[in-house]
């Protein structure tokens, strides 16, 4: 990491570099697969490419179905605390004294 | 060798009593002696050796050594290890007593060898741990430790009566298969249900663990639910109607983890989604199916240790569990950040951690045994503990945006601690035959073949990938202060409001019945009194000439009474 309040991920061209490599593992990883013969036991796993569209899919779909879900079921902060607790509750953890 | 017969609970319930009464370097030193000495003791302990006795009608076997429980003996040593050197900074006697007598009581229930001291060790388990939820010392904790509690008794409860109801009808109470016969079955299966999280049970975990210390959390994720695994694997193998429970577990919990905001709370979620791996391994119920799901436990126990770890170092340093206030804390917890990327790579199930040799066996077993559809749910279910586990956990608490925080890196204990579970997680990843020895089948399972390697790696790569995308499209739901309603909300809202509309429904009845008669009654006396105010009946002035006349009317009804009876 570097000093001078720099730090690794501060620069965006050192993100930009870590999303590259990522990019360049998938292109890689899906050429893989013409290349090794992945012995299947069913046949959905045979088609090219099915870890990695269902990798891509599923994760994508559970994303926006949660975001979904957050329409009906998200609540305040307090929605519990403010009808079990007593109001006067208000306690700080004994952790931010480390906070600089 | 009669030290062999020397239960694995007692040297913990011994070093917990020595916790009450010792302080500092002086306990830490005692409690990790009597850990390690105990494992040692426990390795040369051979398969085999029970102790039993005779009491009224039934075999009470308090200690059996087979090689299912060896293995979570084992693991219950490590995890106890490693959770007392992680808090040996902590000054708090009950904590510190009470982790070892929780510990112990995990041993004492795996070791069991019928269900009467199962269900001993079962309620010990309850009793002890909530200590560590107590322990946070604030009002919320205190109230989800009373929930907590309230949940885990009323499983042991269903237990006993479960066992009162199957000895009654099997004549035995020996803790062995029972499958799901009658209602003695049903019951117990019930109890441990609680316990291993059940979906719409699953909420005391997610309920309790956030809300205990940042070290007690470490210690609540090993045991409890990882007792429950064992017990449904003693019991119910190839029970059908668990692969489907546990398949379920492995979903929807990662819905939730993706919007929930308290990064420990998340990882309660993902608890709840590996438990399902091994339940739906136990349901599948063949060899390498089980062999899968105690393994998974095993590993699941460190990673999932090492995780809580990491997340409580962040919490114990800065105060903060939101991923909403975190990020960015990678520049001053630099060392924290990687041991916890060890742990979500081996959740993650990553070539070369320990994950990726546990969880892959469930999964062949499932599509060996034509699962096919349930197969795809622990797919999806691996790419989203990767979304929520693997990337979400590490990234909005050491990444994402800089929240500002500075801090340094936690105590050195901490990070020792951490350390001892990332080098387990690499080393069981790397050579898993240590691990495959200690198991209960020999399958010949190989995780490291071609194919599998190169399908797990595409699986997540791409989930990443997604996550990059989702991201950078602005999809992906931010982090918000909130509360997600889970079945929870059954009993935290509904329930309570339902009571308290009751009560107050019949408060007012009843305040309008007694209104009432109070209203009668006044009405009376009023009528009474005005009869006695002037103008009233009773007070009206009568002239003496009447008095006179009743007199004589009287005296002539008493002359005719005397001479008509004389």
């Amino acid at each position: 990491m570097a000093k001078n309040n720099q730090h690794f991920f501060d620069n965006p061209r050192n993100v930009q570099i870590i999303l590259y490599l990522l990019y360049a593992s998938c292109v890689l990883l899906f050429i893989l697969d013409f290349i090794i013969h992945r012995h299947t036991y069913h046949h959905w796993e045979g088609l090219l490419g099915f870890y990695a569209v269902y990798g891509f899919i599923g994760c994508v779909v559970l994303v926006l179905i949660a975001k979904w879900m957050r329409t009906f079921l998200m609540r305040d902060e307090d929605y519990y605390d403010r009808e079990e607790l007593d109001p006067v509750e208000v306690s700080k953890e004994e952790g931010e004294k480390h906070v600089v | 060798m009669w030290s062999n017969e020397i239960p694995a609970f007692l040297p913990f319930f011994i070093g917990a009593v020595f916790a009450l009464f010792t302080r500092g370097y002086l306990r830490g030193t005692l409690l990790l002696a009597i850990i390690a000495l105990s494992g040692i003791h426990l390795w040369y302990v051979p398969e085999g050796v029970t102790v039993s006795f005779h009491f009224l009608d039934y075999e009470l076997m308090p200690y059996r050594v087979d090689r299912l429980s060896l293995l979570f003996g084992y693991i219950f040593h490590i995890a106890a290890f490693i959770g007392v050197v992680y808090s040996l900074h902590v000054k708090d006697t009950m904590q510190q007593a009470s982790s070892l007598f929780y510990a112990g009581s995990a041993l004492g229930a795996v070791f069991a060898g019928d269900l009467l001291t199962l269900f001993v060790f079962w309620e010990l388990l309850a009793l002890t741990s909530v200590f560590l939820i107590w322990a946070r010392r604030t009002e919320r904790a205190y109230q989800a430790g009373i929930r907590y509690l309230i949940i885990q008794v009323l499983s042991g409860v269903i237990l006993l009566a479960g066992l009162i109801a199957h000895a009654s009808t099997s004549g035995s109470l020996s803790f062995e298969y029972i499958g799901l016969n009658g209602a003695g079955g049903w019951l117990i299966f019930l109890a441990f249900g609680i316990k291993a999280c059940f979906p719409l049970l699953h909420n005391w975990l997610t309920d309790a663990y956030p809300e205990a210390t940042p070290t007690g959390a470490v210690f609540l994720s090993a045991f409890t639910t990882k007792v429950a695994v064992y017990a449904l694997a003693r019991s119910y193998p190839g029970t059908e109607l668990l692969v489907f429970i546990g398949a379920t577990m492995t979903c929807f919990p990662i819905f939730f983890a993706v919007i929930e905001n308290d990064l420990r709370r998340v990882l309660a979620y993902s608890m709840i989604n590996q438990i399902g791996f091994m339940i739906c391994g136990i349901g599948i119920g063949t060899a390498l199916a089980l062999n899968g799901a105690v393994s998974h436990a095993f590993n699941d126990i460190i990673f999932k240790g090492l995780l809580f770890m990491s997340m409580g170092a962040v919490l114990h340093m800065t105060g903060r569990m939101n991923g909403s206030d975190l990020g960015g804390l990678y520049k001053s917890m630099p060392k924290t950040a990687i041991l916890c990327i060890v742990g979500a790579a081996s959740i993650s199930a990553f070539p070369l951690f320990s994950g990726f040799v546990s969880k892959s066996m469930v999964m062949s077993a499932a599509l060996e045994e034509g699962y096919h559809w349930v197969w795809l749910m622990l797919l999806f279910a691996s790419a989203g503990v990767f979304h929520h586990a693997g990337i979400k956990i590490p990234y909005f608490a050491f990444f994402a945006h800089d929240s500002g925080i500075r801090t340094t890196e936690p105590p050195t204990n901490m990070l020792i601690a951490m350390s001892i579970a990332a080098i387990l997680c690499m080393a069981i990843g790397i050579q898993p035959a240590m691990l495959y020895s200690l198991l209960p089948f020999d399958t010949g399972y190989n995780p490291y073949d071609a194919t599998h390697i190169l399908a797990q790696t595409q699986l997540l790569f791409f989930s990443a990938l997604a996550f990059v995308w989702l991201n950078l499209n602005g999809l992906y739901p931010p982090e918000l202060r909130s509360v997600n309603l889970d079945a929870e909300w059954l009993y935290r809202r509904l329930f309570p409001r339902i009571l308290s509309s009751t009560f107050r429904w019949i408060w007012q009845a009843d305040k309008a019945v007694r209104g009432a008669a109070l209203n009668h009654i006044s009405n009376f006396f009023t009528y009474l009194s005005q009869q006695h105010y002037p103008g009233g009946r009773v007070s009206r002035m009568r002239p003496t000439g009447n008095m006179v006349m009743w007199v004589t009317v009287l005296l002539a009804v008493y002359t005719w009474l005397l001479l008509s009876w004389a």
